[in-house]
């Protein structure tokens, strides 16, 4: 600006008029970290409550005292929830199902994008778009007829997946799959046509072009959707809250709300306890792969 | 171009093969469309067994009675139609719905704007700090506010005992508590927002705005006449998907005031569950259920016409 002071001959107007200009533009980059703190502490505010209040013994609580400090700090909501067997049992059961779903999301959607992406056939046009409506169908639509369908099944095959934590393995596909796909679809697009052309002309099956080439390639788009599908299978309440009712049986959001609130009895430290321990695998995959996160959740526009 | 050469090459294996007989079935599993009809078959049967059949189904079992023995037509929708509670659900979807949905494209609106503004390299840090609420599940996040909501320990209600307002019956009072529904949804959706429109500002080419910079324009000028133009069809399409979502939002509701006080703020996913699953009229539940359905198929059409409309505009 001094450069500009000194080669422009125009005089003081010129030197003042740049001036306030940037004038301008430090206080409107003041007024954006204000108003960005407003924004964080409104967003922030809930998980550090719960935070807060892990860390509290159920006599704190109920004292009439700040409930936004912590006056004697303790981790006894966290052992006895990390001793008890049937809180592990609820993380296992959640794991189990996060894992079996993102497998046979993978499983379905990778190659399903590949033709759909590369290889047209008769009515691909139509499965695409069939693809985008099926993840615009909520849960919330489904889970009267699937809690009926399943109690058919078992009707007729003696087969009784309600009430077993492997029932969400068979409907969670039905909300991580349709998007996995779109997003692959997106990527699988995106690679140059000249790369399947030429392993096809060196003799590759379709197959082996798509787990030599696009798969390593679209791997971005791999991860974004598996992470997807996780926190998607991680979240889910509806279907648990709906299917299964055996205590050995429900995942980790369903158990805390249906165990440790018995009756009207809040045991709030050890819920708010629970409550960060299972949120806390989503938040360590964002922390970490940020970036695929925020690319899976921009690919095409998502829900929300 | 492309197309063409692996056309000729599939077009001489042909050839190649009429020279050579090769049994046909085995042809019919080398085509390149049989090939894909089988990589997308898995998705095909997902989707027919998982949603489109239990979606028909569900049609048919709203047409049944309780017990699900006998064929009522459209009883049960003309038994919901006398029910006063049914008009309060409707009601309250389109205002939890509507209302929802404007603030969390304001908020993010305005707040991916500020995060816009800053310098590139801390951008990062802000942005990751706002999307937390979009992480953590839902139902967990949503325990953290029935607490904050609590009757008698609200941290709230502490705080504003100070300025000697309250205590708020948060989630104990009609008013109250639809408000507070609807300020949960807002907190936990209002990042998704944000970062959509945070990836659209960014698309938004720098010398549009310094034209306009030059032109005299002030900073709402700015925002009215370039930013809200370039951006209308992330903005369009991204309410549109949050419409669904909140419409059908089940979670919040659910955990938070379980549709009290009096059922004044059950939307139709949890009515439909207090109906079909926990009172066990699983025709009614499918009945209330079906309701979402046309606001679906609305928000449906125009995300598609979108959609198309900016895959012509691509090609």
């Amino acid at each position: 600006m001094t450069m500009a002071a000194t080669i422009d001959k125009a005089g003081p107007r010129r030197k003042k008029k740049l001036r306030s200009m940037s004038h301008d533009r430090k206080w409107a980059l003041r007024w954006s970290y204000f108003f960005l703190t407003l924004f964080a502490i409104f967003f922030l505010f809930p998980p550090l409550y719960t935070v807060i209040t892990s860390l509290k013994t159920s006599g704190e609580i109920s004292a009439a005292v700040n409930p936004w400090w912590v006056y004697h700090p303790t981790l006894s909501n966290y052992k006895e929830l990390l001793g008890s067997s049937q809180f592990l049992r609820f993380f296992l059961n959640s794991a189990m199902v996060s894992i079996c779903v993102v497998i046979i999301t993978m499983l379905i959607s990778i190659p399903a994008a590949f033709a759909l992406a590369r290889m047209k056939f008769w009515g691909s046009a139509t499965l695409a778009t069939g693809v985008f409506l099926t993840y615009l169908i909520p849960d919330s639509l489904l889970f009267i007829p699937l809690f009926k369908m399943f109690a058919v099944f078992h009707d007729y095959t003696g087969i009784q997946l309600l009430n077993h934590w492997y029932v969400l393995v068979v409907v969670y596909p039905t909300l991580t799959v349709p998007f996995a796909t779109w997003i692959m679809i997106g990527y699988f697009a995106s690679i140059p046509k000249e790369l399947d052309e030429a392993a096809i002309m060196d003799g590759a099956t379709w197959m082996q072009t798509l787990l030599r080439i696009f798969v390593p390639v679209a791997l971005p788009g791999i991860i974004a959707a598996t992470i997807f599908a996780f926190t998607v299978s991680w979240a889910q309440f509806l279907y648990p809250l709906a299917f299964t009712t055996t205590t050995s049986e429900l995942v980790l959001p369903v158990g805390i709300i249906t165990t440790l609130i018995k009756g009207d009895v809040f045991n709030w430290g050890q819920i708010m306890t629970g409550a960060l321990l299972s949120a806390a695998p989503p938040l360590i995959i964002y922390a970490f792969l940020m970036d695929y996160y925020i690319s899976g959740l921009t690919a095409g526009a998502t829900k929300g | 171009m492309a197309d063409v050469a692996i056309n000729t090459t599939s077009r001489s294996a042909k050839a190649g093969s009429r020279a050579r007989p090769v049994s046909g079935v085995r042809k019919f599993f080398q085509k390149k469309s049989t090939v894909a009809f089988f990589m997308a078959l898995p998705l095909i049967l997902l989707i027919a067994i998982l949603v489109v059949y239990p979606a028909l189904y569900s049609i048919h079992l709203a047409t049944l009675n309780k017990s699900m023995q006998r064929y009522v037509g459209f009883g049960n929708f003309t038994f919901l139609f006398t029910r006063e509670t049914f008009w309060m659900v409707v009601r309250q979807s389109c205002l939890f719905a509507i209302t929802a949905v404007i603030f969390k494209a304001i908020i993010g609106f305005v707040a991916a704007h500020f995060v816009h503004n800053v310098p590139a390299n801390k951008q990062r840090k802000w942005r990751g700090m706002l999307l937390v609420p979009w992480v953590v599940p839902p139902a967990m996040s949503t325990l953290t506010w029935l607490w904050l909501f609590d009757p008698s320990y609200s941290a709230f209600n502490w705080i504003l005992a100070h300025f000697s307002i309250g205590p708020i019956p948060w989630t104990g009072d009609t008013g109250w508590a639809r408000f507070a529904v609807i300020l949960v949804n807002i907190w936990a959706g209002a990042p998704f927002f944000l970062i959509l429109y945070l990836a659209a500002l960014k698309s938004v080419p720098e010398q549009l705005y310094e034209a306009a910079a030059i032109d005299g324009c002030n900073w709402w000028q700015r925002v009215w006449f370039i930013t809200l133009p370039m951006m209308r069809n992330i903005i369009a399409i991204t309410a549109l998907f949050s419409l669904i979502v909140t419409f059908a939002n089940f979670d919040i509701v659910r955990i938070l005031t379980a549709g009290g006080p009096l059922d004044s703020t059950h939307l139709f996913a949890t009515w439909a569950f207090k109906l079909g699953i926990e009172s066990s009229d699983i025709p009614l539940g499918a009945s209330v259920s079906l309701f979402m359905f046309p606001i679906l198929a609305i928000a449906a059409i125009f995300i598609l016409r979108d959609i198309n409309q900016r895959g012509n505009e691509a090609s």
